[in-house]
């Protein structure tokens, strides 16, 4: 209608990252990254080892300080209100287990403890009964199958509601069952909250499932971003695992097709 | 500062005590054998010759408090060195836990063992050789004091280090007390030591007490110099304290800078 303003309403970014760099002495792990992630969007963070992932994710959960850049996260800065706005995010990782020594229980309790969760003893049953755990309540972490593991941690990264979940490479060494079932809990989660997810996976079958983003990092830089499913066409490959190897290999290439 | 975070390290902690005898055993097993053996020591020396004192009541008494002390720098050490053994720290500080809450836990936990301990062999030490740890009256509760704070003061300053060094510097918990012990006038009173090393005696909270103890129990007065051995015993305590805290966390904001805390294990110096 001419004349009139149309007002679209944009919803403010649950993650916002802005020319974020880590430099380890002289290395740049990460150079000047940018990004944003909106409430129930899935975002792949894609790269070969060593590419800066995971130095990102640990800057976003507030154990690694950035060198340059700033991270907000719900509107707030990590750097200024760290201890506050880690209540309202949460990880799984393949690297981060809970305390082997500690039982299913003692684990959920003391990390609900730790985030200060409501009722939590209730919602220690509910998470028990939803991740299949409720007959390891009284079995040690350590003593747990990878699969039982990865849906411990997994019920620990979403104990306290997070409105962000970062999920390092969550179903790596798993059989493609208990991968799918992860899968399903962690759309399940999202689509029943509208969470924001970043999530790392070198498993491009289940990024493309899953992601409705991606990015590409390569040396500490994001080289491509885009739809998982048009991605791999718009740069001349078949599948997202092509493009994955292309960056890997043949990272200039891509760089200059982009003009970084 | 949440006390539910606070509760959170500090119930890991009892969890695994419950759930492990090994653990109970650090917590009483060293006590009661260091409190025997000192005990009958005491007692063969006491046999000897004409003393005209009682050594179970002078030796008895500081070995017990000397060992309440190390307990408690022992009990934070061990309460951080399960987080480093079960590489706990990304969990821990991804989460909404802040580092004063941290070591508010780990304190917490020491104060329960180092108790617990010290009520056991005072049971022993009054059962076996009928001391009794009240015979130097309410003065017992200054002088836990102090051992007390100087206890949590060595026990976050070691930690700290190790944060800084990496697991490999676990074993510079271990022989602190022992050292310390030779300045403190645990064993013998410090003007058995050569003149030069009693300036070192001087900075030791310990110290006072135990000079203040041994002359309590040997003469049966009060020193002269009691408040101000007190007064000084518990300054220069709570200054190690907090200059030990600060350590910490300041060794934890260096660790967030350089990626220490998510590869703690790696011993990247």
């Amino acid at each position: 209608m001419p004349g009139k303003t149309l007002s679209v309403s944009v919803p403010e970014p649950i993650l916002r990252i802005v020319n974020v760099t880590k430099v380890y002495n002289s290395l740049k792990a990460v150079d000047r990254i940018s990004f944003a992630i909106n409430p129930g969007e899935i975002v792949g963070l894609l790269g070969p080892n060593g590419a800066g992932k995971t130095t990102t994710i640990n800057m976003i959960l507030g154990i690694l300080e950035p060198t340059d850049g700033s991270i907000e996260i719900l509107g707030k800065n990590m750097r200024a209100c760290g201890s506050d706005i880690r209540k309202y995010i949460n990880f799984a990782a393949v690297y981060a287990h809970m305390p082997a020594n500690l039982t299913v229980w003692q684990d959920m309790y003391v990390f609900g403890l730790l985030y200060e969760v409501k009722n939590i003893k209730e919602r220690i049953k509910l998470l028990l009964q939803e991740f299949d755990l409720e007959r390891f309540a009284d079995t040690k972490a350590g003593l747990l199958s990878s699969g039982e593991l990865s849906r411990l941690n997994l019920a620990k990264a979403i104990m306290n509601e997070p409105r962000l979940l970062l999920l390092d490479e969550p179903t790596a060494s798993l059989d493609p069952s208990i991968s799918q079932l992860i899968r399903e809990r962690i759309k399940g989660y999202m689509t029943g909250t509208q969470a924001g997810i970043l999530w790392t996976s070198h498993n491009m079958n289940e990024i493309e499932a899953v992601c409705d983003r991606v990015m590409f990092l390569s040396h500490g830089v994001i080289l491509l971003s885009g739809d998982p499913k048009s991605l791999p066409a718009q740069h001349g490959m078949r599948t997202l695992e092509e493009l994955f190897i292309a960056v890997a290999r043949e990272p200039l290439c891509l760089e200059h097709e982009v003009g970084i | 500062m949440s006390l539910s975070r606070i509760y959170a390290i500090y119930v890991r902690q009892i969890f695994l005590l419950r759930s492990n005898p090994t653990r109970l055993a650090t917590v009483f097993l060293w006590l009661v054998i260091d409190i025997l053996q000192w005990g009958f020591i005491s007692k063969y020396i006491g046999s000897l010759g004409q003393a005209t004192f009682s050594f179970i009541t002078v030796i008895l008494g500081a070995i017990i408090l000397w060992e309440f002390m190390s307990r408690i720098q022992q009990g934070i050490l061990m309460a951080f060195l399960e987080d480093i053994w079960t590489q706990n720290f990304i969990n821990f500080f991804a989460s909404p836990l802040q580092i004063k809450e941290y070591l508010c836990g780990l304190v917490l936990t020491s104060i329960t063992t180092g108790l617990a301990g010290f009520f056991a062999v005072v049971a022993i030490a009054g059962g076996v050789f009928g001391y009794n740890v009240l015979r130097i009256g309410v003065l017992l509760l200054p002088f836990m004091f102090i051992l007390l704070i100087f206890g949590i003061g060595m026990g976050v300053f070691v930690s700290a280090i190790i944060f800084r060094l990496g697991p490999s510097a676990e074993w510079l918990g271990w022989p602190i007390p022992m050292v310390l012990s030779l300045f403190s006038g645990v064993y013998f009173p410090i003007s058995t030591l050569p003149p030069f090393l009693h300036t070192f005696a001087k900075f030791i909270p310990a110290s006072y007490v135990f000079e203040s103890m041994r002359s309590i129990l040997g003469s049966g007065t009060f020193p002269h110099d009691l408040a101000q051995n007190l007064l000084i015993g518990t300054l220069l305590s709570l200054a190690y304290l907090l200059v030990a805290s600060r350590f910490f966390i300041v060794i934890y904001r260096k660790n967030l800078e350089s990626g220490n805390i998510a590869r703690f294990n790696a011993e990247a110096l």
